[in-house]
């Protein structure tokens, strides 16, 4: 039993010198994000919305903007503008509208 | 192969989830942040504890403000994290990671991890506080990461100064700018790719510098492993991760994130009247003054006629702090707090007061200044960006 103790803070002690210096002997550091949990609440247009602004982030980036009477239509299209000009965002000119629409409607 | 990024993630899941698999995401609990629609999932991320969840792609995760209560070092799993595109590199091989210093010099360079870890190393406890730190707060209100005052965070960086490796190049005398640039990308060709750019000088004056360690262990991945910009006193933009280009110029970089984006209203205060436009605009730069009350919260009740240690952090550019101040009724009166260890000019520093309060509510307010006589508004300031934010903090208890 002692024995298994001892043994014990020993691995211990060996895994937290290698926490420490790990890095001398590195292999490829593989990381896993996290599945997205953020999604779109049902809306008109829904699928313009998914397929246009998914592929560059989730859904949360939205939702989190500020609400209220002043982040109504002039600010959803002028995001949706600034996706396109300043982010190079290739949404066809017929969806801006549907897209606002959601936004709108949704926020 | 013993991964220990591998182990670490899976211990740290394992001992959070008791047996839940690796690749299951989990919301943990929610915390509301104290402005309208700042309600946000905990999330718990490989090498980090729980943290705000902001977006999930890109990766953003602020810390829980109770952490800053911990200690005057930030822990590198409760470190905040902020990608601007979703093309992360989440595939890092550490032998076959190259930095790249080319552009105006006299002997372009490769240099390995190794190469890097064998030069004379130098350690500097610095903040790294995000551009839009605490936007969530701004009134009017605007768009951006609606963040609380969770995006900072104070390390004790481990690295090569950057004015090492740019010698060994030989940075040529018509160089003007050095040109930074990181593993990340955009999900498409047509977004900026996210690129910076210091001044030639700034670069070359010894405390900017390329870690590899932060508080005593490798960057955790998403805080830029395996080698990130440290640059002391400035806002976290330009601390750029994963770095693995240098371009020396002779002119000025015009790349979106310098010419467009992270630029203030170029005003003494970097301010403007609230809800109206600059005129001329200039690079973000340097850190505002700061300094927070953490060892009591909003709406918080303390003993009355019981002695209580009132403790906080304070922090500048660099210049130093001069005085911490605090207030118990709302700004009309002040007394300075005793400051704790100084870790350094760029590091956070704490603060305490013991104080025995009679019943009644009160307004904490808490403000510092720095050796350049630069202090913390009363009001807060205004800009389009949501950028700089430093008022005077309040906090309201009651003693009973």
């Amino acid at each position: 039993m002692k024995r298994r103790i001892l043994f014990a803070i020993l691995l211990a002690i060996v895994i937290a010198l290698m926490l420490k210096y790990g890095a001398a002997s590195a292999t490829p550091v593989v990381y896993d994000l996290p599945p997205e949990t953020a999604a779109f609440a049902p809306g008109p247009n829904l699928d313009t919305v998914v397929n246009n602004c998914t592929g560059c982030h989730s859904a949360d980036y939205i939702s989190m903007q500020p609400r209220g009477p002043k982040f109504k239509e002039d600010f959803w299209r002028a995001e949706v503008n600034k996706m396109i000009k300043v982010y190079g965002a290739p949404i066809a000119e017929a969806d801006i509208a549907r897209i606002v629409d959601y936004l709108v409607s949704r926020f | 192969m013993f991964d220990r990024r591998e182990w670490l993630k899976r211990a740290g899941l394992a001992a959070l989830a008791g047996g839940f698999g690796a690749s299951r995401a989990f919301a943990l609990d929610t915390i509301t942040l104290p402005f309208d629609n700042g309600k946000r999932t905990l999330v718990k991320y490989p090498q980090k504890r729980p943290l705000i969840g902001l977006t999930s792609r890109p990766p953003q995760l602020e810390t829980p403000f109770s952490i800053f209560n911990d200690g005057p070092i930030t822990p590198n799993n409760a470190f905040f994290v902020r990608y601007h595109l979703a093309d992360v590199p989440l595939n890092i091989d550490p032998d076959r990671f190259t930095l790249e210093i080319k552009g105006k010099v006299d002997r372009p360079l490769q240099l390995s991890l190794k190469d890097i870890r064998k030069l004379p190393a130098v350690e500097l406890v610095a903040v790294n506080q995000c551009s839009g730190n605490s936007r969530g707060f701004f009134d009017p209100r605007v768009a951006g990461g609606q963040l609380g005052n969770g995006a900072m965070g104070n390390a004790r960086w481990h690295g090569v100064p950057l004015k090492t490796v740019l010698d060994m190049a030989g940075v040529q005398g018509s160089a003007r700018q050095v040109v930074l640039n990181g593993m990340d990308r955009p999900v498409m060709d047509t977004t900026p790719d996210f690129v910076k750019a210091l001044d030639i000088d700034h670069a070359r004056d010894g405390e900017v510098m390329l870690a590899y360690g932060m508080n005593g262990e490798d960057l955790p991945v998403l805080n830029g492993f395996p080698l990130r910009l440290v640059v002391p006193g400035y806002y976290g933009t330009y601390w750029v991760k994963h770095r693995n280009e240098i371009t020396v110029i002779d002119g000025t970089f015009d790349g979106f994130w310098m010419k467009t984006a992270y630029r203030i209203p170029d005003t003494p205060c970097g301010c403007v009247e609230p809800g109206t436009s600059p005129k001329a605009t200039i690079p973000i730069n340097r850190l505002t003054v700061r300094s927070f009350i953490t060892s009591v919260t909003n709406d918080e009740k303390i003993k009355a006629r019981k002695t209580t240690k009132l403790k906080g952090i304070a922090f500048d550019s660099g210049k130093g702090l001069k005085e911490v101040a605090l207030s118990l009724d709302n700004g009309r009166s002040w007394t300075s707090v005793k400051l704790g260890k100084d870790l350094g000019k760029y590091s956070f520093r704490e603060w305490t007061l013991p104080v025995q309060l009679v019943p009644g509510i009160y307004d904490l307010r808490v403000r510092a200044t720095n050796n350049a006589g630069d202090t913390q508004p009363i009001e807060p300031r205004w800009n389009p960006a949501g950028y700089l934010r430093n008022v005077v903090e309040t906090v309201r208890i009651t003693a009973a």
